[in-house]
């Protein structure tokens, strides 16, 4: 297909996202591994003069929970409910999500409570009865890469460096992972839809940088909810992820972004793990390729500090990205506290090339 | 038409993915769980379209319930608009209501889930938590998260956290008073007495099974169920 018409596609499905105002609500696994990413998308909205609202009474919207199949779906529904009914509350209309697992679930639920009207009602006394809650369904729901995806221009405009290499002048060659439930169920709910998801693709283009196409791209990174959560499982998590390194590695990615939570995280430690089982390593000379979490690109182009960015606590390292872009850092401080004193650093693959 | 089947079709997401499958296996194509587990979505649509409540109680004392990843790429793909995704999560929900789940040696990990995440989502507010992300559980985790873990409150402060604390903010301490509207969620809408049958039927199948459970994370069964693979559960292919 020319590029004209896969363009063409993607205008189908561009969705509507709120231009400010939003109530945000975080992620249980970007908190956990990727606490600075949230930190950043926050601190280049506020730099954008948005508004972003984050109420402290918010809590786990339980979807991890619900996709491994603990979690009734009437309990993860009046979960959903009580977020919704924080957003009433606050004063708000428009809320975004930092999970992806997150954002399936409310677009599920929105969409059930739609064509069953019996079932929102029932939610509707089920949180009335736990909480003395009432709520009002968003009129705008947006994934928080939806929003930094329409922030990409003025983030492209304000930045101080792009995704080129400084030595060649040639485009960085990156590889874009998704994310199964962004718009596997509701590709109308995504930008660019299922097949042609165009949410990252639109940083990358934007930011200097070129989309490399491979053919497991679509592929699960293989979190899988309890393929992941229970050991013996595991093997499955890590043969998904390992498809995909496979698939990627003759076209020489030097990046890969993510758009959900969990992705970078398996993305980033399956590259440890299969170079400690197998001596297997997928970047250059040793080395892994780097993973970044959208936030922390927009953060990186927008001239933040890489430690600031919390690039220190990927497995991976970042450095090889930092230097062909020409990012300077300081390597003696990414391990360091907030006050500048030193606690330790971790210890060195026996592979992967770590320092 | 069984009871089994029935019982099936009050679950909302049933309803909504089964149509009617043409049995074209484009769900078995698409599927990872098909690729690593010996796993085929196509038949499991297909038991389900027999109705016969003796197929599907075999269906719900199985380990197949279990291999779906609920990546949901089958809805994407299916042609007739079924979703063998949520016909999974249906299924699995009737299985632990049943007490099936025990039957099975995935089936059986429910309750090691019910004790991390399930108690997490209680007692923090968060489906994860750092604190309890150990090393020794989480080996592919690595040396980046062991120095972490190691550091948790000072690596947290660094990258800008509000661990622990009051406010908003990455980590934050949630209120007591949020946690207990969590709870009265939980017993208002069923999630309590998910968690009681998951935790009684694992108690008789413990006993059955001759091996040592108690209310802790560090007991035989939970570690036996959070490690065992006593057959071969991947694919030929």
């Amino acid at each position: 297909m020319k590029l004209e018409g896969k363009r063409l596609i993607w205008n189908e499905y561009q969705k509507e996202i709120a231009d400010d105002n939003y109530f945000y609500v975080r992620s249980c696994v970007r908190q956990n591994f990727f606490p600075a990413a949230e930190k950043t998308f926050l601190r280049y909205m506020k730099e954008f003069g948005k508004n972003v609202f984050e109420n402290p009474s918010h809590t786990t919207c339980s979807g991890i929970g619900y996709h491994s199949d603990i979690v009734p779906i009437e309990t993860a529904m009046t979960m959903v409910a009580r977020q919704f009914a924080l957003m009433t509350e606050s004063g708000y209309e428009n809320f975004v999500t930092s999970c992806i697992t997150s954002f399936g679930l409310y677009t599920e639920i929105l969409d059930t409570w739609h064509h069953f009207p019996e079932i929102e009602e029932k939610i509707r006394v089920h949180l009335r009865n736990a909480t003395g809650r009432e709520f009002v369904k968003p009129k705008n729901l947006a994934h928080a890469s939806d929003v930094t995806f329409k922030l990409r221009k003025e983030i492209s405009k304000a930045g101080k460096y792009r995704l080129v290499n400084q030595n060649t002048g040639e485009p960085i060659r990156v590889v874009e992972h998704i994310g199964c439930h962004y718009s596997r169920m509701f590709p109308s709910k995504g930008v660019g839809g299922a097949e042609y998801p165009y949410v990252l693709v639109g940083m990358i283009e934007e930011w200097g940088g070129e989309v490399i196409d491979y053919p497991e791209r679509r592929h699960c990174c293989g979190f899988g909810f309890r393929q992941y959560l229970i050991k013996a499982n595991r093997g499955y998590s890590i043969s998904a992820s390992k498809k995909k390194f496979e698939s990627m590695k003759p076209y020489k990615p030097e990046l890969i972004l993510t758009n959900c939570p969990g992705c970078p995280m398996f993305l980033d430690r399956w590259q440890y793990t299969i170079s400690e089982m197998e001596g297997i390593t997928y970047g250059e000379k040793g080395q892994g390729i780097p993973v970044l979490t959208y936030e922390e690109l927009a953060g990186l182009i927008l001239g933040y500090d890489p430690w600031d960015l919390g690039l220190q606590v990927h497995q991976v390292p970042v450095e090889p990205l930092l230097d062909k872009i020409g990012i300077p850092y300081d390597p003696e401080r990414k391990f360091l506290d907030k006050d500048e004193n030193s606690i330790g650093k971790p210890k060195s693959p026996s592979f992967l090339k770590f320092y | 038409m069984g009871a089994l089947f029935e019982k099936l079709r009050q679950d909302i997401r049933f309803v909504e993915g089964l149509k009617a499958c043409l049995n074209c296996g484009t769900c078995t194509a698409i599927c990872p769980a098909a690729e690593f587990y010996n796993y085929q979505p196509r038949k499991l649509v297909d038991i389900l379209q027999t109705r016969d409540d003796e197929k599907i109680e075999e269906l719900l004392k199985s380990d197949t319930i279990w291999y779906c990843g609920e990546c949901m790429s089958c809805v994407t793909r299916c042609p007739r608009n079924n979703a063998p995704g949520l016909l999974i999560t249906a299924l699995r929900s009737l299985s632990q209501e049943m007490g099936y789940f025990v039957e099975s040696e995935k089936g059986r990990q429910q309750l090691a889930i019910k004790r991390t995440v399930g108690h997490w989502i209680l007692k923090y507010g968060y489906c994860l938590y750092p604190s309890q992300i150990t090393p020794e559980n989480h080996p592919e985790q690595g040396p980046v998260w062991e120095w972490e873990f190691q550091n948790l409150e000072k690596v947290m402060e660094r990258l800008g956290a509000n661990y622990q604390k009051a406010g908003p903010g990455v980590l934050r301490a949630i209120p007591q008073e949020d946690l207990d509207e969590i709870k009265k969620i939980f017993d208002e809408t069923g999630g309590t007495s998910r968690f009681e049958k998951i935790e009684s039927f694992s108690r008789q199948k413990a006993e059955e099974m001759g091996i040592q459970l108690d209310d802790s994370l560090q007991n035989d069964y939970i570690k036996h169920i959070y490690t065992a693979v006593n057959k071969d559960h991947t694919t030929e292919s």
